[in-house]
């Protein structure tokens, strides 16, 4: 009998677990957001991470973006080659840029460079009970930390996306007409006219929705952080793998409910 | 006053606090003493509202702490952290300023940096200690400047969590008499949780030894030495025979 009940039992006990964390994460959120509309609102805090979010992620994005471009570019090429359709690249460039790679990549790159400074940091105010100062010097944590954090991301992500895809698709560009032979003035009214505005809308609100799960990750895990080195290490990790796993799901759910027929 | 009453605080399985019951007149100095583990930050901290008790009640001047405006609240106090918690973000005149710069008791900026210098030199600070960033400071610098962060509002009631814990003996010296002429001249009623006996007799008015989730005894310092109680006294020797098992 013991046999069958403690495995379901420790199936429950993990079930549990799990639901309770979800749980966690809704009023967290809910929280976060309550805060970002009601006052005090910390200026300065949200111009750093106004900064820290977008501008400094942007080297980072650049660079991703480009090489992406130029990747998606040489594969289109070959593999439209194969059935006399090499002419779709500047097109299938700049849909795959925008509407997908673009959003996508940016998005993971801020969880990898923003969501894990943002719970590391978190984490170590936890751990040397900076966040316990702030709530005795009569300052809430959420509104002081998570606010300004989420509110920038959800601002400025979109804009890293939109210089994002316009490097990429220059990163095709480049490689389509140094390597590739295609004509530039061609390849840059092919591309104009081919994108639409709802691919360039679903790419900028993918960017905001990444964003703001980027820094509620980062936020979420940090406040929530165990103790010692290990906690904060354990902290990083997971806001980055939830931050990813939830970007890629709402990716998902976001392409499906802009362009599902 | 602080009153503590019954106070019961649980980990999980662990009761850290079963029953606190403590008296802290106004304009004293409280320091609890007692191996760690044994809930002196918990104590503090429930104060405070950072950790929520169990059961029991804790008043200040005959009001809930738990109940009401929370930042009136709050403005009332001053902390000193055990290590120091200054925000790594912000330069020293900013870490001590931080309450005057936000919030209902906010300063103009140059008035808030002027209280600031004024308050780092009552801690033995010079002024171009003001724009240094926390990271630049030794560990007494940065006891200093959590001083002069928990005094920077003039708040009427001070705690001070280990306050020289990680010191050398004369950095910790310095720092205990900062702490009482600071309370005496504020007229504050200060708390105080340490096991350096050294910050006991330096800051002390009156004392209470919090064992096994109760307070074992309390009372005026001058009466500490001869109290006859067997858990204060083996604390005091440092002894590892008596009451208290020296593995925990």
């Amino acid at each position: 009998m013991n046999l069958l009940i403690t495995p379901l039992a420790a199936l429950g006990r993990q079930t549990l677990a799990v639901l309770s964390r979800l749980g966690e994460v809704v009023i967290f959120v809910l929280s976060a957001f309550s805060h970002i509309f009601r006052p005090p609102f910390y200026r300065r805090e949200f111009i750093n991470a106004l900064f820290n979010i977008g501008w400094l992620s942007l080297p980072v994005v650049g660079m991703t973006a480009i090489f992406t471009g130029g990747a998606l570019a040489l594969q289109i090429y070959d593999g439209s080659s194969r059935f006399s359709a090499e002419a779709v690249v500047p097109q299938i460039v700049a849909i795959g840029m925008v509407r997908e790679l673009g959003p996508v990549l940016v998005g993971l790159m801020v969880a990898a460079r923003v969501t894990s400074s943002i719970a590391a940091e978190i984490a170590t105010m936890k751990v040397t009970e900076q966040i316990d100062a702030l709530t005795t010097l009569s300052t809430h944590p959420m509104k002081y930390l998570t606010a300004p954090r989420v509110l920038a991301a959800i601002l400025v992500v979109p804009v890293l996306v939109g210089i994002g895809d316009v490097i990429g698709i220059y990163g095709g560009f480049l490689l389509a007409t140094e390597q590739l032979g295609f004509n530039p003035a061609t390849y840059i009214r092919n591309t104009a006219d081919f994108l639409q505005p709802n691919d360039i809308y679903s790419s900028l609100i993918k960017g905001s929705v990444f964003g703001g799960i980027a820094a509620l990750m980062g936020c979420f895990f940090g406040m929530t952080s165990g103790r010692g080195a290990q906690g904060v290490g354990q902290a990083t990790k997971s806001s980055v793998q939830a931050a990813a796993v939830l970007i890629l799901a709402a990716n998902f759910l976001l392409t499906s409910l802009f362009f599902a027929t | 006053m602080i009153h503590f009453d019954t106070v019961h605080k649980a980990f999980g399985p662990k009761k850290v606090l079963q029953g606190v019951t403590l008296d802290i007149p106004a304009a004293t100095s409280m320091v609890i003493i007692g191996g760690s583990g044994t809930g002196k930050s918990v104590l503090l901290k429930s104060v405070l509202g950072l950790i929520q008790p169990d059961h029991g009640t804790i008043t200040v001047d005959g009001k809930n702490a738990t109940q009401g405006d929370r930042d009136a609240f709050l403005a009332r106090f001053g902390m000193l952290f055990q290590g120091g918690a200054l925000f790594d973000s912000l330069p020293v005149w900013q870490n001590v300023a931080f309450r005057l710069l936000r919030g209902s008791l906010k300063r103009p900026k140059a008035e808030a940096r002027d209280i600031a210098i004024e308050k780092l030199r009552r801690v033995g600070l010079t002024p171009d200690v003001a724009d240094l960033f926390p990271s630049e400071l030794s560990g007494g610098m940065q006891k200093r400047v959590g001083l002069a962060r928990a005094i920077a509002a003039e708040p009427e009631i001070i705690f001070f969590d280990e306050p020289t814990t990680g010191l050398d003996p004369i950095m910790s010296g310095v720092i205990n008499d900062l702490i009482r002429e600071i309370v005496t001249e504020m007229g504050a009623t200060a708390m105080t949780i340490t096991h350096d006996m050294s910050s006991v007799r330096a800051i002390a008015d009156n004392v209470a030894m919090l064992h096994d989730g109760v307070i074992q005894w309390t009372g005026p310092v001058s009466e500490m030495d001869t109290s006859g109680d067997p858990y204060l006294t083996q604390f005091i020797s440092g002894s590892a025979e008596g009451p208290i098992e020296a593995v925990r």
